[in-house]
This record gives C-alpha cells, structure tokens and sequence, in this order.
C-alpha cells in the first residue's frame, strides 16, 4: 500500500468514526430522559474516544498527505475543507474537555461529516504548488486560519444547540423561521453531496461550446444534466440534455445548473422528512436538548470567539499581510478573499463590543455566533467558487 | 464646574455614580438599584455627563459602543458590496471610459448602474475612507472616555470603602470572624499572587488590573496601524513602480536614484510531471500546465557617489540575485518583486544573402535587433547596408517605412545588398510578412533563416517605510486583545467592624467562576462567612416569577 | 482631535485626487545629467550654466517628434549664437537607429541617447515629446508635453535667452 493510499484510508476511517460518534453522542444526550447525568456521561465517554479515534485518523490523514506530496494539504478547496473539518472537530475536542459537552457533538460532528464530504466533491489528487504557494508561510497562514474557524464554528454550533433549546417552536415566529432555515440549508449541502456523487457515479458527462464574456468561443463539460445552458451554446456531445434554460456570458451556467441540483434533491429530501416525521427539523431535535444547560452554551459560544478571535487576527490578517507584501509587493489588496476575511474579522469585532459593552447574551449573542459561521462558508464557498480572485486556487 | 460632595466628604467630578472615595452611591438610580454598576467603577465619564456644546455631541456621539458598533456593521456591509462584482483595479481596462465600457459590456444594467454608484472604485472612494476614519475617531475617542476616568479611579482606589458600596457588590458575605481573620485572609490572598493592602480594620486585594487596559491598549493598536497607513501618502515613505525589462537591458530602477538593474534572463519553468514529480501526474493531466517558477537573474548596479544621471560607466556591482516569487530583491530599503512577464518578443533575426534563381547562398548576417550595425560584410565581398531600420513597422506614410513604437515587434528593414555580381547594390524593404523590390525585381534577397526571441520581466518596484510601524500596531494589538481576554482583574474588599463582624465584597471584570474559586480557598482557610451571588440570586428569583 | 480631523480629511483628499505628485516642476532646479552624444562627446546640462538649454526628450516613432525637429532645427540655427542650446534626448534606441534618423533630417544640435533611462526616471518623463526649458541660472521655466508650432519654439528660445 503506498502512502498515498494510506493517506486517503484514513481520511475514510476519520469519515465513519465521526458518523459513529454522532450517533453515540445523540443516544448519550437522548438517553438522559430524567435528568439524571449518568447515561449521559457513560456514552458520552465512548462516543468522545470514537471521536478523538476519528481525530487522530483525521490527523494521520493530514500529515501523510502532507508527507506524499511535499507540502502542507492546504493548498486547494479539497485539501482547505478537509482540514476545516479536521479543526472542527479538533475544536470541538478541546470544548468536549472543558465543559463535557455530549449534546455538542451530536451538533458538530454530522456538520463536519458534511464539510468532509463537500470537500471530497473537488478534484483530490495532489497537486503542485504555483510559485507564490511554494514558501513555508502556506503552512504558517492558511493552518492559523483553518484552526481559527475551527473554533469559531464551535461557537455557532453553541449557539445553535441554545437557539434550538430555547426557541418556541409551538408558535409561528421569525425565530423559528431562520432556525428552521438553517437546518433546511444543512440539508441542502446533503442534496448537493447526493446529487454529485450520483451523477459522479453514473458518469455523466455533456460537452457544449459557448461563446464567453469577451466574446470568444469556448468549450465547457457539464458533470450533470444542463438545466441551464451557457451563453449560445452548442452540444458537443451527442444525445446531451438541451439546456431549459440558456443564461447570459457572465453566468456561469454550470454552477448555476450544479446549484440548482442541490437545492432540488436537498428540497426533495426536505420535504421527504417534514413527510414522513409530520414535523420540523428542529421539533425533531428540540426534545432531545431537555436537559441542555442554555448557560452553558451561552458560556461556550462566548469562550470560542474569545479563543477563536486572536488566533483568526493573527492567521487571516497578520500572517496573511506579511505573506502578501512577500509575496504580492502589497500586504493588502482589496482582493475578495481579502475582504471577506476583514469583513468577518469585523464581524467578531461587532459581535465582542455588542457582547462586553452593550450586554448582548443569549439568544442575541447565539444568533451572532450563526452568522458568523455563515459567513465564513460564505468565503470559503462562494468566495472561492463564484467570486474570482487571487485565491481561487479550486 | 460644580462638584458632588459626598457624605464622606469627598468631591467628586460632576457625572460621578459611585464616590471615588468611599463608593457610595450618588444617584438616585444608584441608590435604588440592588447592585452597583461596576463596569467604569461609576466614575464619572464625559460622554455621560455633557450634552449641551456641539463638542460634547460630536464627543458622545463618536463614544458610543451603539455608533462604534453602527460603523463596523456599514464598512462590514460596504466591504462586501465591494466583491460583488470586481473592482476597476481587477478589469482589464485602464481607462475611465474604457472601465465605464467593461462594467456595462459584461455585466449588463447590474454592471452600469454598479458603475454609477461608483462601486467600481469602493475602497478609495471618499465616503469608504471617511467610515474608516470615522472609525478611527471612534476608536480614539470611545477609549479616552472610559479610559482617562477608570485609570484615575484604579490608580487612587481606597482601601476602606462604605458598606453600601460594599454590599451592592455581586459577590457579598457578611457575619462573625475571628480575630486574625483579617491576617489569615492576607497570607492567604498573598499566596494567591494578590496585591494585597490594608488600611485600620480593612483590606483591599488585587490581581490582574492590567488585563482592564486590553481594550484601551488594543484600541491603540489599531490607531497606529490606521496612522501607518496614513503615513505612506506622505512623499519618501512609499513607492509603488512597475518596471519592464527585457533581457540584456540594463535600466535605471524608477524611483530608486543610483541604482539601476539588469535582466540577464528571465526563465519560466513549469512541472514535467516526471522524475521527483510523478506524484502530481494526475493533476497535470488534469488541468495541463502548471507553472513551477518564474524567476529574473538580475545584477543590480549602483552609480557612484556625485555621479549625474546618464553616467553609466562606472556603475559598481552590487549584487547578483535570482528575483523569484517570494524571493524579492531587498537592497538599501527598497525591494523588487517578481510580478509578471512577456515571453518571446524578437531578439535577432538572421538572413541568407541568397541568389533568386539559383538558390546559392552567399553567406549568413544576424541583425540584432534592438542595436543593429550599419553594415554587414559576407564572404567574396558581398555586403548588405542598413539604410532604414524600423523596429514596428507600420506603413508607408509619404513613401517614407514608420515605426509605431521602439520594438521590435514587426521590424522592417530598408537593405542594399551589394554582390560581385551586383555592385551597383539592389534595394529591397523586407518585412516579416513580404519583401518589397522599389527599384525592379532584383537577383539577390535575403532569406530568413532564424530568430532569437527575448523575454521581458515584469517587476514591481516597492519601498514601504510604513511596515514597521504597521507591524507595531498589529503587535500592540495582539497584546491588547490577549491582555483583555485572556486575564481578569479581580478584587476583594473585606472589612471588620467593631463587633468583629466581617463584610467581604469581590469584583471581577470578567470570569466569576474563577473568582468564587479563589474566594472559596479563602474561606476555608480563614473560615469566612459564606458568600452569595447576588446576581445568580436575583436571576434565580426572575426565573421562579416567570 | 482637530489633527485626527485634519490627517483623515488630507487621507479623503489623496485617496479621491489620487494625483502622483509631479517630482519636477517649474521653479526646480533642473537636475544635473551627463549624456554622450553620437560623436561619442559628452554634454553635462550644468556646463550649459549661462545659456538657456531647450531639453527635448523624443523618440523615432514619435510622430510629434519628427514634426518638431525641422522646426526646431531652423530656430537653433538662430538662437544658437544667442545663448540657446538644444540637448536632444532620445529615449534608449540604438545608436544605428538616432544616427540613421539624425542624418536623414540633417540635425545639427547635439543628440544624445538616454541608454538606462535614468535621465527619464530622474525627469519623470512619461509621454514624449516632453521639453523642459531650463533657464540660465539653471531653473526650470517650462514643462511641455506634447507637440509644439514654430511660434511656440521661438517664444521659447526668447524666453530663455540669456539678457
């Protein structure tokens, strides 16, 4: 077995043991019906080593592939978002030693599973590193900014687990709307996880030629069945899907098509649970928080951007400028990914002055934690994917 | 300025909540509330106490964490408007109307109107600095108004304080001690890295007041980093030049007096896929060329003390270095970056002298192009006389060749070719596309046989005297938010009455766990009363009513 | 505060003007440069202290350029017993290429090749044609980019005649 494939058997091992782990975890915090903690502690501890087995598989992965190719796997979308999901778990791991937490990971490790699995939608083979990537601030910058997030998306899981316990679901609110909407777009990354791997599977492939933005001729595949059709485009292949719909040169027909698959079989799934349960998602999960302690989610949303916060000032700002004035000339250039590191660096900002100085706890500060998460798979999708700039390495 | 007086007899600046002195409380708001307001210790801040000059408007309005937190969020959302679409500075246009044009070409109605709004240029335009700036009043302002007033009140803290401030505190025991209580309490807090001070019956212990400065000193930070910022529109502090320079030139750097470069070769390398490399095969042959390096030889000259410009005979060696990307050339302050790169423009062309008919060769000229000589002499006497050389040629205009621009990149050449068998010399006007006979068909042509490409380096010249302070802000900013997160400030007051009562009351900035942890060590070793959290309490009540 | 105001109005101002500040202007001191002319003789501006000196910064394929030199050739045919010198700087050709072109149009005034352009980066010429005029004390009265008439050519060499 070369190192390359060990590499990538681990990364499957560390997949299945967060699966596991997640229903252990749910079974320790459903198990706990009466309050009392000791089911809740016992399972906690098996599902908790499951994790940190899956953890160090998870790390094995990393440092082997690291190893094979040379250089620290963070040099593209599936190398970034696997290592997002390793941190995630890891600080998650860190939060499980200081609060034990079980009902936590019953909330991070299935988002992790889906982060791990959206990642390994990209083209994983290793590649070589441009120039500007072949220096050691690669590692030094991009790991600070990948264990940041880690951390922070610990918080909006805190958070959630709080909105989730404390929200009122018996009643029509907004509240409840935007919780449910969250969870519906978790789902929806399952429709986009389903939907390319079917089609990954069965091989699809359609060729077309379309004419680009700067008027040019251009070839493109499409890896599922066109809904949209690029600006004037011919099939190349034969027997291929007319597109329904054709989209003006600047769209990007394709990941418009790509998106729109998702949305379909996520919403189909959707609709699939709301049928079969005749509930909510979040009805679905609310009983089981009972004897969640909301404080303790408050504390711990907090404790992670207080942890989370200088190590992303100093991975996503400081190391990033001296990196960029090496590498660019220029510690700063107003490039996307840039911007939308400032803008949730600025986020947490708001969200500490609004804590510490006007009070904002609770609900107020678990909707926050949220958003901020929201905004960070905001840069790291669809600034990379859609938003093209200097980093889209993908 | 009127003062409030306290029971105490203390004076205290008007707007003051709690006694400097003795902690009473001095509003009506303070005197009914169950616990005192610790957050700036009720001192008495501007932005609380004057509202009547259009300075203390402007100074409250700036001091707000409401308007501080209002001007995150609109740079947070202006910022991100930004990205929308790509900023000018990443189309490929350079001129007003031809951006204009890009915008509503490509993006349609979306593009012009994201054009007329100006978002185009977002990050300079004048109102995105004014937010920034008004940031940074904030920033000054916000922090002098706690700031100044908390460190008075901290530096000049009493030891004894009055027993309502006491036991409005969140943390608040009352009942019997013993006679060395106060003692055992001292040694015991001592032992726990308090600072420990006593005056008559009373005791105040402190640990941790730095962490109160976090804010204040990261705010500081960020001040110095905005002020470095600043400083580079000031001449001398930044240079920002772009110099192309094709192989064999020597050029003077723009900017960098003195100095001047050369581009011995400019290589572009990229993976094979082979050997050592086999590992990224897949890859490759996924999306084809990757490019491994890009890199300029360069020697750097500098011209001698008192040498004028122009003077290029004595220029002195100062180094040779390879410019790759994330290797920039550093010398005397300035630095030059890899940035990008043209390959392939002509370098030399070489020609037969060949007889039309039969084919026979008389012998084989190079013409360098970028420094061409006048005459070229081949074997038996042949000669071929540069009479017009035209690096771009681009048309004839009053039967005269034109040259659109200094290179090579269409040359035309007006040739007399001179044979045994023609001394008379034949003219001919060759291009890279055709030959022109003006005079008649002639015997001889040149025939072209080879040309020698050069490639150009694109290298950006940069001098930025702003980095250290940058750095140092960042730093002071990393300081200050470590020192306000991750330390707390914790106090105790204790006092014994006459009767030999004990009144103890804690405080902590942030982390009350770990305060009642160092209370309870307290407690059991100088046996105190038991404590209550008069916070949990009344939140405990709260919760039972509703 | 008033200081904060005024750095951040100055940092709105540049960050909109967004103006390179011009490193030469007239009123300068013209700085010194020594250049090697076709003959292979060297011109230094300062030795010209006492004339006016009419700095000409061209290149082949200027057009402008080329309509400039007959004009200018003509009026240094008079000035240059006045006290009025022409440096004509061409912008680093090829010796072949500013001698063939010279010879063409029978200049007279002296040609001399910036090869490093480092005249150029000193004088922060961007486009050409660009004439300084330099007075006799040495200071620059004009800066002119762009082609010139034959009028403008003579009021020039007026201007700076030595009295």
């Amino acid at each position: 077995m070369t190192l390359t494939t060990i590499s990538s058997n681990l990364l499957y091992i560390a997949f299945f043991a967060y699966l596991i782990a997640t229903f252990v975890f749910g079974g320790a915090v459903k198990g706990n019906k009466q309050g009392s903690f000791d089911s809740e502690q016992r399972w906690g501890k098996v599902a908790i080593a499951i994790a940190i087995f899956g953890f160090l598989a998870n790390v094995g992965y990393f440092f082997t592939r690291w190893a094979v190719s040379g250089h620290a796997p963070l040099s593209n979308m599936f190398e970034f978002t696997t290592a997002f999901g390793m941190t995630l778990v890891g600080g998650f791991i860190l939060i499980y030693f200081l609060y034990k937490t079980p009902v936590l990971g019953m909330i991070v490790l299935p988002v992790a599973l889906l982060i791990i699995a959206y990642a390994s939608m990209f083209p994983n083979e290793i590649s070589p590193l441009i120039p500007a990537l072949q220096t050691n601030w690669l590692a030094i910058h991009v790991s600070t900014v990948v264990i940041a997030e880690g951390i922070l998306a610990i918080s909006a899981a805190a958070g959630l687990v709080y909105l989730l316990k404390i929200v009122d679901l018996t009643k029509k609110s907004k509240q409840r709307f935007w919780l449910e909407a969250i969870l519906y777009t978790l789902v929806l990354v399952l429709g986009f996880i389903i939907s390319s791997s079917y089609f990954n599977l069965t091989n699809y492939e359609a060729g077309f030629q379309y004419i680009n933005k700067d008027g040019k001729e251009a070839a493109v595949i499409y890896y599922m069945p066109p809904i949209f059709g690029m600006n004037e485009s011919v099939p190349l292949t034969e027997d291929a899907l007319t597109p329904f719909i054709e989209t003006p040169a600047v769209i990007d027909a394709t990941k418009l098509t790509t998106i729109t698959w998702s949305l379909l079989v996520g919403t189909v799934l959707y609709v699939l649970i709301r049928l079969v349960t005749r509930r909510r998602i979040s009805q679905l999960i609310q009983p089981m928080l009972k004897n969640v302690s909301s404080q303790l989610m408050d504390e711990i949303n907090y404790r992670a951007i207080i942890i989370g916060f200088p190590i992303f000032t100093l991975g996503a700002l400081v190391f990033a400028m001296i990196w960029a004035q090496i590498t660019w000339s220029r510690f700063w250039g107003w490039d996307p990914k840039e911007v939308w590191a400032l803008i949730t660096w600025l986020f947490y900002a708001a969200y500490l002055h609004l804590r510490l100085g006007k009070g904002w706890k609770g609900e107020k500060s678990a909707w926050l934690g949220v958003i901020g998460f929201a905004i960070i798979m905001f840069n790291l999708i669809v600034v990379n994917l859609i938003i093209a700039g200097l980093h889209s390495y993908a | 300025m009127e003062n409030l007086r306290c029971q105490c007899g203390h004076s205290n600046p008007l707007g003051t909540k709690l006694c400097e002195s003795c902690g009473r409380s001095l509003t009506d708001k303070e005197q009914n509330s169950k616990l005192v307001d610790m957050r700036y210790e009720g001192t008495a801040r501007r932005s609380q106490t004057y509202n009547r000059s259009i300075i203390d408007k402007i100074w409250n309005f700036f001091s707000s964490v409401k308007v501080g937190v209002s001007i995150i969020v609109i740079l947070l959302v202006a910022a991100a408007i930004g990205t929308i679409l790509p900023q000018q500075a990443f189309v490929p246009a350079n001129t007003e109307a031809t951006i204009k044009a890009y915008y509503a070409d490509t993006y349609g109605s979306v593009g012009r109107v994201y054009h007329f709004l100006g978002f185009h240029d977002l990050y300079s335009s004048y109102w995105f600095i004014a937010l920034v700036g008004m940031l940074a009043i904030s920033l000054v302002i916000a922090s002098l108004d706690r700031f100044v007033p908390l460190y008075k009140s901290l530096k000049n803290q009493r030891v004894l304080r009055h027993p309502s401030f006491m036991d409005k505190q969140r943390i608040y025991a009352e009942g019997p001690g013993a006679e060395d209580t106060l003692q055992k309490v001292e040694a015991k807090l001592k032992e726990l890295k308090y600072k420990v001070r006593t005056d008559k019956n009373g005791l105040l212990a402190e640990k941790g007041r730095f962490s109160r400065w976090g804010p204040y000193v990261n705010h500081i930070g960020l001040i110095i980093f905005l002020a470095g910022v600043m400083l580079r529109m000031i001449p001398g502090f930044y240079v920002d030049e772009t110099l192309w320079i094709r192989e064999g030139e020597t050029r003077a750097i723009p900017e960098v007096p003195g100095y001047s470069l050369e581009n011995v070769k400019f290589a572009l390398e990229t993976y094979t896929g082979e050997g050592e490399e086999a590992r990224f095969g897949e890859a490759l042959g996924r999306v084809g060329t990757v490019a491994k390096n890009y890199q300029t030889d360069i020697v750097l000259y500098q011209a001698p003390k008192d040498s004028l410009p122009g003077a290029t005979d004595n220029l002195e060696v100062v180094k040779e270095y390879s410019i790759r990307v994330n290797q920039p050339l550093k010398f005397d302050g300035y630095a030059m970056y890899q940035m990008d790169y043209k390959l392939n423009e002509l370098k030399t062309m070489t020609f037969t002298l060949t007889d039309q008919e039969t084919e026979e060769s008389l012998g084989e000229l190079t013409i360098d192009l970028i420094d061409p000589d006048k005459k070229y002499e081949l074997k038996n006497g042949s000669t071929v006389e540069l009479l017009g050389y035209y690096p771009n040629f681009s048309g004839f205009e009053n039967g005269e060749p034109q040259t659109a621009s200094p290179l090579p990149d269409n040359p035309g050449f007006l040739v007399e070719m001179t044979t045994p068998a023609t001394p008379e010399g034949e003219t001919s006007f060759i291009t890279i596309q055709n030959t022109i006979e003006p005079f008649g068909t002639n015997q001889y042509k040149l025939a072209f046989q080879s040309a020698e490409m050069r490639n150009v380096s694109g290298l950006t010249v940069r001098k930025d005297k702003t980095l250290p302070i940058l750095g140092l802000g960042g730093l002071i900013f990393m300081i200050g938010v470590a020192q306000g997160m991750y330390f707390n400030h914790r106090r105790f007051w204790l006092q014994q009455t006459d009767s030999g009562d004990i009144l103890l009351a804690g405080h902590t900035n942030k982390n009350w766990f770990g305060l009642k942890k160092d209370l309870e060590q307290i407690s059991v070793y100088a046996s105190l009363p038991a404590y209550s959290d008069q916070q949990e309490d009344t939140e405990k009540e709260g919760e039972l009513k509703s | 505060m008033l200081v904060m105001a005024g750095a951040i109005a100055f940092t709105i101002y540049n960050g909109v003007t967004k103006e390179k500040s011009e490193l030469l202007q007239v009123g300068d001191a013209a700085p010194d440069f020594t250049l090697t002319d076709l003959d292979g003789e060297r011109h230094q501006l300062s030795d010209y202290k006492g004339q006016g000196v009419f700095v000409n910064f061209w290149g082949t394929w200027c057009k402008p350029c080329e309509k400039e030199f007959p004009l200018m050739e003509k009026q240094y045919q008079v000035y240059k017993d006045q006290g009025v010198q022409i440096l004509a700087v061409n912008i680093a050709q090829s010796d072949y290429e500013v001698r063939q072109y010279a010879e063409q149009r029978n200049l007279t005034f002296p040609i001399v090749i910036d090869k490093d352009k480092s005249v150029m980066e000193a004088y922060n010429i961007r486009p050409l044609p660009t004439t300084l005029l330099v007075n006799p004390e040495g200071k620059i009265t004009k800066i002119i980019t762009g082609e010139m008439s034959e009028e403008d050519i003579v009021s020039y060499m007026e201007e700076i005649k030595p009295e």
